[in-house]
């Protein structure tokens, strides 16, 4: 028996529990929301209802309908294709999240890192002419200009952290929206970025598609002729989709951050940083100087993913963006949370979030719901998360005060007492089973 | 003049209450980022209290008959439901973080995200778009205070004084500048308040000598969710035209910047949120403000773009962060959960 639980003991398979309760949880407050408004509401009713809930499950999987207008199942790649491409964002703001928590930092700042990011990558992949230079280097060039300009304006919470003491929560809101009015500026002022080919669209930057070439003597934006991420055959893999190489650097950038933080003398400073900086100093570690290092690398992260998303070629940018901060960064604390701050795990969850995504289409497409019921679904996950650490603190805390008592020299009083507490313990094992089995299943 | 002091306490008012809602939940120890949330949850209460009460044929009636104090009625009625509603929500984080102990930012962000996207999600199945709208009529024509609703001719000259703060002006706002008032002297000046701030200050302390810890942090973020939620409805109300789009364009955050700007104290925020009121205001109208009447757009001729105006208030807040973090008065203890166990 002694053998069985050791595994719940492990904090890893806590972390794995506590996030697939989360997801479970979150699910079916969504799936009671859609029950709720389907049940109120005159024109949806409860069949549309159980079609919403049904989707929220496994929308990943819908196929759209049929003729006779039932819902279709199937394997959708263009479904799993556009989950791929949403995914890469996700996973680099995720892990952006994770490791400024790894140093015990909040880093609520990846909307203001991935707007700055955007806002570079675009000037750069739209500013500099098509055919000056190689179209790769031109690539690499703006997305390495998008990490630069994301590491940037991590530095700043980071700084002010480290030598102000100023929570670092209240510096990034504020570089935020500071961004938020920057990026609009700088858009507003550079007219030549602002998509006039497509009259269609008013207040939308360039796709990086459009490339900047002289034509009759004068520059001007063709479609077709711009920088775009290699696909490298995934689009013949998941035909209709808008999946690209850039997950595969995502997933590249989570190894690295996993080797960095994990076999590295620096990661391994940054997580002493975390855990008590003051213990850290004491032991020689310079923590003002891995503060803003842990920001700064947060920054390129959140940074890379912006760069990578608008960097496919065919994802457009709204400029006039002052009012509101882009989802993808602040999504990156429910990919962090859900993953434990793991950055392999970062991956899964990055593409569970971005599942969630298309599950929140698929419902807007196919019934009367729509999307903001998966948003819905992620702030529940959000919100537990928020206790799940202090959830998992009293599991292991209880079981550290039971082996104290079973550890202790046998007193007579120590048999009963773990005699008593015997009967939950078949349970947990149990628990573990059914989880690993959800796993499979979303993975 | 008339037309900035008007705009400016347009957008101050709700920053100052929504400022002093935080400042309630700080003072009790709990960091509230949720306002911003909160807010966007109150506003859509209210939009849709106004929204079915116009379905009500005694509040249409009421409308074309011009009966202008059951409409301020009405408009009271909206905000205390929106208080109510805001109360409600924010119970969520008070329940997290003094029962669960949880993380309070993570608390915050979570509500933040969950506003929104509540808000989105009902505003579409109620109206098939991404706005809830009053069903009918506009917010000046219903709930606007002028000239001719307190019974004065068309063409009356009220003075300077008159003209700026009787015609074209709300009642949400002077209700909210009253509560502002009142809620203060309740903070600084009675017994409920110094228990509530020694909360937020050493609650071990303020345990050792008989005051419930946690049910002061209820009442003081139960506040904070209430003026919050109802500031959201204001703003809704006067600078939206009654309409809710799932987002404040986040003035919960800089009410945020206020509080922080304004130190925790109730006047500096009421002069912290007059500063970016007019910074909002300067920014959303510059090219049509005549400071003195005399023809000259004095602040379109500065030519400076507006974004700037729209980012000076979190740079300044960003600065004096800086150059006040070491005599801060921000409450000692505030996002630490309060352990009983722990000495």
């Amino acid at each position: 028996m002694k053998q069985r639980h050791t595994l719940l003991e492990k904090d890893g398979a806590q972390s794995v529990v506590a996030s697939l309760v989360s997801i479970v949880i979150g699910l079916l407050v969504g799936s009671i929301l859609i029950l709720v408004v389907g049940a109120f509401s005159a024109n949806l009713g409860m069949a549309s209802a159980w079609e919403g809930i049904r989707l929220v499950f496994f929308g990943i999987f819908s196929t759209g309908r049929n003729a006779a207008g039932a819902l279709t199942w199937g394997f959708n790649p263009q479904s799993i294709g556009n989950m791929l491409f949403r995914a890469t964002p996700l996973i680099l703001t995720g892990l952006s999240v994770a490791v400024a928590f790894k140093t015990g930092l909040f880093n609520i700042g990846a909307p203001g890192q991935y707007l700055m990011s955007t806002m570079v990558t675009l000037a750069i992949a739209l500013g500099i002419p098509a055919d000056a230079m190689p179209k790769i280097l031109l690539w690499l060039l703006a997305f390495l200009g998008g990490m630069l300009a994301g590491a940037l304006w991590g530095c700043i919470p980071g700084l002010v952290k480290a030598f102000l003491n100023i929570n670092e929560v209240l510096a990034c809101i504020m570089t935020n929206w500071i961004a938020a009015n920057l990026v609009t500026w700088f858009f507003d002022a550079n007219k030549v970025f602002q998509n006039t080919v497509e009259n269609t669209k008013s207040g939308y930057v360039y796709m990086t598609a459009y490339g900047k070439t002289m034509v009759d003597g004068a520059w001007t934006y063709v479609k077709g002729n711009g920088v775009q991420t290699a696909k490298l055959g995934l689009d013949k893999l998941f035909p209709g989709s808008q999946i690209n190489a850039g997950i595969l650097v995502a997933v590249l950038m989570a190894i690295g951050v996993y080797i960095l933080m994990t076999k590295t003398t620096l990661g391994y400073e940054l997580k002493a940083c975390g855990s008590n900086r003051h213990a850290a100093r004491y032991a020689g570690v310079n923590d003002k100087r891995n503060i803003v290092l842990s920001m700064a690398i947060a920054g390129a992260l959140s940074g890379a993913g912006a760069a990578l998303y608008y960097l496919s070629g065919n994802t457009e940018f709204f400029w006039s963006t002052y009012q509101s901060l882009p989802a993808t960064g602040f999504n990156g604390i429910p990919v962090a949370l859900l993953a434990a701050n793991n950055p392999i795990a970062v991956i899964f969850t990055g593409i569970f979030m971005s599942m969630l995504n298309i599950v929140g289409l698929q419902l807007t497409n196919l019934t009367a719901y729509n999307e903001y019921i998966t948003d819905v679904i992620i702030s529940v996950i959000v919100y537990l998360s928020a206790f799940s650490l202090v959830i998992k603190m009293i599991i292991s805390s209880r079981r550290k005060q039971k082996a104290a008592v079973e550890a202790a020299p046998a007193a007579p009083a120590a048999a009963p007492l773990s005699g008593t507490e015997a009967p939950p313990e078949p349970d947990r094992p149990e628990e573990t089973d059914a989880v690993e089995e959800k796993g499979g299943e979303r993975v | 003049m008339t037309f900035l002091i008007q705009q400016t306490l347009l957008y101050a008012v709700p920053l100052m209450i929504v400022a002093l809602a935080g400042v309630f939940a700080e003072r009790s120890g709990i960091i509230n980022l949720a306002l911003e949330g909160i807010m966007i949850f109150g506003a859509f209460v209210g939009v849709l209290f106004v929204r079915l009460m116009q379905g009500n044929p005694a509040i249409m009636g009421a409308f074309s008959a011009k009966q202008w104090v059951t409409l301020q009625g009405l408009e009271l009625l909206a905000m205390l439901v929106a208080a109510v509603f805001g109360a409600l929500f924010s119970l969520l984080l008070s329940f997290a973080s003094v029962n669960l102990r949880a993380d309070q930012t993570i608390g915050g962000t979570a509500l933040n995200l969950m506003a929104p996207a509540l808000v989105l999600f009902l505003v579409r199945i109620i109206s098939n778009q991404n706005t809830l709208q009053m069903a009918s009529g506009d917010a000046a024509s219903w709930f606007m205070i002028k000239k001719t609703t307190l019974g004065f001719d068309r063409k009356a000259d009220l003075g300077f004084l008159g003209n700026t703060l009787l015609h074209q002006v709300y009642l949400a706002t002077y209700i909210c500048i009253i509560l502002f008032v009142v809620l203060s002297i309740l903070l600084y000046k009675t017994k409920f308040g110094l228990r509530l701030r020694s909360c937020g200050e050493n609650p071990q302390a303020a345990d050792s000598l008989g005051i419930n810890v946690y049910k002061m942090r209820y009442a003081g973020t139960t506040i904070s969710g209430a003026l919050a939620g109802m500031g959201g409805f204001v703003y809704a109300l006067t600078t939206a035209n009654c309409a809710s789009t799932g987002d404040v364009a986040g003035f919960g955050f800089l009410a945020l910047a206020v509080m922080i700007f304004g130190n925790w104290k109730p006047g500096n925020i009421a002069g912290a949120a007059l500063i970016f009121g007019l910074f909002k205001c300067v920014a959303a109208s510059y090219p049509s403000i005549d400071i003195n009447g005399d023809g000259v757009y004095l602040l379109a001729e500065l030519g400076i773009s507006s974004h700037l105006y729209r980012m000076l208030p979190y740079i300044i807040t960003l600065v004096v962060l800086a150059f006040t973090s070491k005599k801060s008065r921000a409450p000692k203890a505030e996002g630490i959960p309060y352990d009983k166990g722990q000495r």
